[in-house]
């Protein structure tokens, strides 16, 4: 009887424990997210250098952003980087997880190989393939003139930069890919390509029918996560190209930046920020519909 | 045959990935004009260009930066997110179910929303050029609160309760008997943290202006783009990798949980 009675005075005094152990974070959330949404709301229907007092404009901000032709250029730009990314992504991934799934030999190594390029910092990865793909002397062209190829103009070419980019960043990112696929692929029942090799499913027929739905939810992870990446795309550019050569690799993040930060355009930088947020949301559920086969979940 | 294809594919794939970070150190030893070349060997190894980046640039003092900002970040994130994660999984407070809500809710939005209003608190805050700015903005995730309740929920009640009859605190019941049992857990958070928070750049890049408070990429990106290396590639490729180094090492030592904490989140750092 005591020791209820015990147990239920500390659940009682557990309750604004509870309290007492969130308040932290209530504070931190109150300062740092819900703050930061409603004056963003504030802001873009401001014009503000961030010196001088804010000035109401009402919806210039937006009449500006559905006639500004940078706006649009880099959501452009951020498509044609995840056309080029997400299909490479996911046959490069699949690749080699596959192989690495029927090898045994050196498993961890390889593992470990592919997985480096994701830990290590984004302008380590930046600085060495700027090298890699500099026109006259990168070690790419070099390769490619000494078989005999003509050279490829990377980083210069305005219809070919952001692919570089976007090839550049499979190499950084495919490693986490590779493992969840590698996680997915031992997750699948043996029974089930057994079951299909009595009924005479080649192993053709066994990947597109068995492998291939089951890493469903694998895919889908890798082409959402992809799409926050490329709209998040910024330090590749920004040392790389500075959005160049005309525009061609000017990012989603970098207008806010150079907005925000160049020309000090406070208002217009945040109805930016809102307007891209709204559309990679929009954007990853329309694909989560899209790729998401119910089967499997 | 289909053996050797197979080896062959997944060899070739390890060149494609390795030999570009061993290009950039053998390139960093070499003398300017040996650079551009595929080989890696060079009979005219030296550290000329590491002397030059230490004395151009202050890369010594953005590495300690760098550590005391991602150390503080994950210490930060690692003590209150248990705490709230304790607190969601195991205790009973009004409004519980909505602060759950709430967390995942913060997990859905973008950062382009946020970013330049942060700046502008970071500006009225008085805090642009201290180590605050950079720490106080990652000081929480919404994600490592939702993974340690995910972990906490799979404690037995039993052990709580009989740490409250001897008389613990709730705090002490959550540093003495639960973290114990969650070193997986913990060490994954800290590992993505850590990670994430080294290797975050643009956020230093709109805080902090002076120098000597630059983390090291940020450091290394201003050096790269601002025309101090004076497009000499051995600069550029001993600045990389003495910023690629420290992880590279922490991932040579810790490279099983740095692979089991992306397997185990599923999201990039």
């Amino acid at each position: 009887m005591k020791r209820i009675v015990t147990i239920a005075l500390s659940l009682k005094k557990s309750d604004s424990a509870g309290f007492w152990l969130v308040s932290p974070y209530l504070i931190f959330f109150l300062l740092f997210v819900a703050y930061p949404l409603v004056f963003s709301f504030i802001l873009m229907f401001h014009r503000w250098d961030i010196v001088t007092p804010m000035e109401w404009v009402g919806l210039k901000n937006f009449e500006r952003l559905f006639a500004d032709p940078l706006f649009f250029k880099s959501i452009f730009n951020t498509f044609v980087f995840l056309l080029v990314h997400i299909p490479l992504q996911i046959i490069v991934a699949l690749t080699l997880a596959v192989l690495l799934n029927s090898a045994t030999k050196m498993r961890g190594l390889f593992r470990a190989i592919y997985f480096l390029p994701v830990i290590v910092s984004g302008v380590v990865v930046t600085i060495l393939w700027q090298q890699l793909y500099a026109f006259d002397y990168g070690v790419l062209n070099t390769f490619l003139t000494s078989i005999g190829l003509p050279r490829i103009p990377w980083l210069v070419d305005p219809d070919v930069a952001m692919t570089s980019i976007a090839v550049m960043a499979t190499w950084k990112n495919v490693g986490i890919y590779i493992v969840l696929f590698l996680v997915g692929l031992q997750t699948i029942p043996r029974e089930l390509y057994e079951s299909a090799s009595i009924d005479g499913a080649d192993t053709r027929k066994q990947f597109f029918y068995i492998t291939l739905p089951m890493l469903n939810p694998t895919m889908v992870m890798i082409v959402v996560l992809s799409t926050i990446g490329g709209f998040s795309l910024f330090i590749e550019p920004f040392v790389m190209t500075g959005g160049g050569p005309m525009q061609s690799t000017l990012s989603a993040t970098l207008y806010i930046y150079n907005q925000a930060f160049y020309f000090n355009h406070m208002g217009y930088a945040a109805t930016l920020g809102f307007v891209f947020a709204l559309i990679i949301l929009a954007v990853v559920l329309l694909q989560r519909k899209l790729v998401e086969t119910e089967s499997v979940s | 045959m289909t053996r050797l294809l197979k080896y062959l594919t997944l060899l070739i794939g390890a060149v494609v990935f390795a030999y570009p970070f061993l290009w950039m150190i053998s390139g960093s030893l070499k003398p300017e004009l040996e650079i551009s070349g595929l080989g890696l060997w060079s009979s005219q190894f030296s550290l000329a260009n590491y002397e030059q980046v230490l004395t151009r640039i202050p890369i010594s003092r953005s590495f300690l930066n760098s550590l005391i900002v991602s150390l503080s970040v994950t210490t930060s994130v690692l003590v209150f997110g248990s705490m709230v994660g304790y607190a969601l999984a195991k205790l009973q407070f009004i409004g519980k179910g909505a602060l759950f809500l709430i967390i995942l809710f913060t997990m859905m939005i973008p950062f382009q929303i946020t970013l330049i209003p942060q700046y502008v608190l970071m500006v009225k805050l008085g805090l642009t050029d201290t180590y605050a700015a950079l720490i106080a903005p990652t000081m929480m995730s919404a994600f490592s609160i939702v993974l340690f309740r995910h972990f906490f929920i799979g404690i037995p009640n039993a052990l709580i309760d009989a740490a409250r009859l001897d008389g613990c605190s709730e705090l002490r019941i959550l540093f003495r008997v639960i973290w114990p049992l969650s070193k997986p857990t913990l060490i994954t958070v800290a590992i993505l943290t850590f990670m994430t928070s080294w290797n975050e750049v643009l956020w230093p890049l709109i805080v902090v202006r002076e120098r000597t408070l630059m983390t090291m990429p940020q450091l290394v990106t201003i050096f790269v783009i601002g025309g101090e290396a004076e497009s000499q590639l051995g600069l550029l490729l001993a600045a990389a990798t003495l910023l690629a180094l420290p992880v590279i090492i922490a991932y040579a030592v810790f490279q099983r949980y740095f692979i089991e904490s992306m397997v185990h989140t599923g999201v990039k750092g």
